[in-house]
């Protein structure tokens, strides 16, 4: 019996919600007296998750893994899984990860948690403490299959150094051959923090009046390192493309900081921004919903603070 | 060519979310039901294969009998046939397990459903059934494109749009881009007259395997109140930033 964790790593360098679902793995394991495995797939750097506290590490390396497919990967990590005689797996809440854990799920006959927020309210029954509703509910799920998976929220559990000396284990394989679906091409902006990956998010709304003005919102992510994102009229509207709606029907945000320009906050926006952590909102209008959620407001006009703020950051950071 | 499009009952967008029965129901009262958005996308993407290929087009969900006006639109909006498999939906693994045993009744190319849900958010029906059919699975889908048997895809991914190949069956999961909300089809008065002469079956349920229950729900703490900064003294956001929330 063991405690499995798949840590994902993208070209080689694993994500930071790997190191989460490492620790959240280890925490698991200490409390259910079993040991933690992890898995990594075609990483570089298998070494560093000695610094989360595994027992033991599957390198795997394998030329049939290197584009991602969720047939192979599920078959892959169910593999490993059956080897270990896996009682838990815990993976990251990233859109590989849940694009392939509903295999996963079905090959091991495993029950299934996604977007967990916190550490198991129990072990035996397995309980959890998952987001729903679109995080304007949480729920308590019962886990009851002999095999169970939780998939972890970014930013929910945190990142929880723990030194070890884990065994590292590399597997030299080509085995995963299945080819029902097959990458053609992938299209990437180069150079951005994807939102899925942020720690900062930067937001802009219709308050922004055109897609001329979106430099304001570039200008403001570039100094903190952040994702840009809009709201669901900005997108609609054709000023920001598709890929940067965030909110119940777009994407979700779970950000440590979420900051809203020129966004009313609709309570579909409100419900998909709102597992970010700290939030803060920048709009003319005292009585927009946003400022009920925030954290921290300013009433002002975001083309008179944005420009202030971005100066000030940037000197700030080069303190 | 056979579709089939699994529809979700949900509350809507707009909806305030409470609890009853000591945070163990869902309170139903003054909620408005609609079809889960990510499942409308696709039906509207499969009614336009129905125009163009003559595809016949069937709408399933998998619930009790307050979810047949939302099939009954559905139908309204275009689609042929409707079924209903009567079965307390609670957890994903046993819904798939329903739906399974309708797809291998009849024989479906392409199978819809939404990327997930908007009330439970789950997002693994979809990839479920594919495993258990043994079809090819997409998700996060904002494009797809037939000919013949081979299927051209896009799919949603951090960052960026992967395009994928494949064939014929399979199952994708839909989001907004697969059509645009502005493509969305609204019933008119003869599409609603036309539903109802269309059949709407109502299949008993398998035994399935349930692995998982929602015991207790829970509202988000009530937030504490915005702290308002001076838009003259962005100093001060930004140190609350630092020191108090530590966030930069």
């Amino acid at each position: 019996m063991a405690i499995l964790v798949y840590a994902e790593s993208q070209n080689g360098k694993f994500k930071k919600s790997s190191y989460e679902a490492v620790s959240y793995g280890r925490a698991l394991a200490d409390e259910s007296n079993q040991n933690l495995v992890v898995i990594s797939i075609n990483s570089e750097e298998p070494k560093v998750l000695a610094n989360y506290g595994p027992d033991k590490v599957l390198s795997i390396k394998d030329a049939s893994l290197i584009n991602f497919t969720a047939q192979n990967f599920a078959n892959a990590i169910s593999e490993y899984a059956k080897k270990e005689e896996a009682s838990i797996l815990v993976l990251s809440s990233t859109a590989d990860s849940k694009y392939f854990v509903p295999l996963l799920a079905v090959k091991l006959d495993a029950g299934l948690a996604s977007n967990v927020v916190s550490s198991p309210i129990s072990i035996s029954p397995l309980v959890v403490k998952r987001s729903c509703f679109t995080n304007k509910a949480f729920n308590n799920t019962t886990l009851k299959g002999s095999t169970n998976i939780i998939c972890v929220l970014s930013n929910s559990f945190g990142v929880h150094e723990k030194q070890s000396q884990p065994e590292i284990i590399e597997v030299n394989t080509s085995a995963y051959n299945d080819n029902k679906v097959k990458v053609k091409s992938v299209d990437k902006v180069i150079g951005t923090v994807s939102i899925a990956d942020a720690d900062i998010v930067v937001s802009g709304g219709r308050g922004l009046k055109g897609p001329e003005n979106w430099h304001l919102i570039e200008g403001l992510a570039s100094t903190l390192g952040a994702a840009t994102a809009c709201s669901k009229p900005v997108s609609d509207m054709g000023w920001r493309p598709h890929t940067e709606h965030v909110g119940q029907t777009g994407k979700p945000v779970a950000s440590n900081l979420y900051i809203a320009i020129g966004i009313s906050g609709a309570i579909q926006h409100l419900a998909g921004i709102n597992a970010s952590k700290v939030k803060v909102v920048i709009n003319n209008d005292s009585e927009a919903p946003f400022f009920k959620v925030a954290d921290y407001g300013i009433i002002g006009d975001a083309f008179d603070v944005v420009p202030k703020l971005t100066e000030k950051l940037k000197a700030f950071k080069s303190q | 060519m056979n579709v089939l499009v699994c529809i979700s009952n949900v509350p809507d967008t707009t909806s305030k979310i409470n609890f009853i029965d000591n945070d163990k129901l869902f309170d139903t009262n003054g909620v408005q039901f609609i079809i889960n958005p990510n499942d409308e996308f696709g039906l509207t993407r499969a009614i336009w294969l129905q125009q163009k290929d003559q595809a016949i087009v069937t709408v399933v969900t998998v619930g009790d009998i307050s979810c047949e006006p939302i099939l009954r639109k559905c139908l309204a909006i275009g689609a042929n046939k409707a079924v209903r498999i009567d079965y307390n939906a609670l957890d994903g693994f046993a819904v798939a397990e329903q739906l399974k045993s309708l797809c291998e009744k009849e024989s479906y190319d392409l199978i819809i459903c939404g990327r997930e849900s908007i009330d439970y958010n789950g997002g693994m029906v979809g990839g479920m059934l594919a495993q258990m059919l043994g079809f090819s699975y997409i998700t996060n889908c904002i494009s797809i494109d037939l000919n013949g048997n081979e299927v051209e895809a896009k799919r949603e991914i951090d960052g960026g749009i992967e395009t994928l190949s494949s064939s014929l069956p399979i199952v994708i999961g839909a989001q907004k881009g697969l059509v645009e909300e502005s493509d969305l089809i609204i019933p008119n008065m003869r599409g609603i007259m036309q539903a109802r002469q269309k059949p709407l079956d109502v299949l008993a349920s398998v035994n399935s395997s349930v692995k998982s229950s929602v015991d207790q729900f829970e509202k988000p703490p009530v937030k504490g109140s915005v702290k308002l900064v001076d838009p003259e003294n962005i100093d001060e956001l930004i140190s609350l930033l630092h020191n108090e929330a530590k966030v930069i």
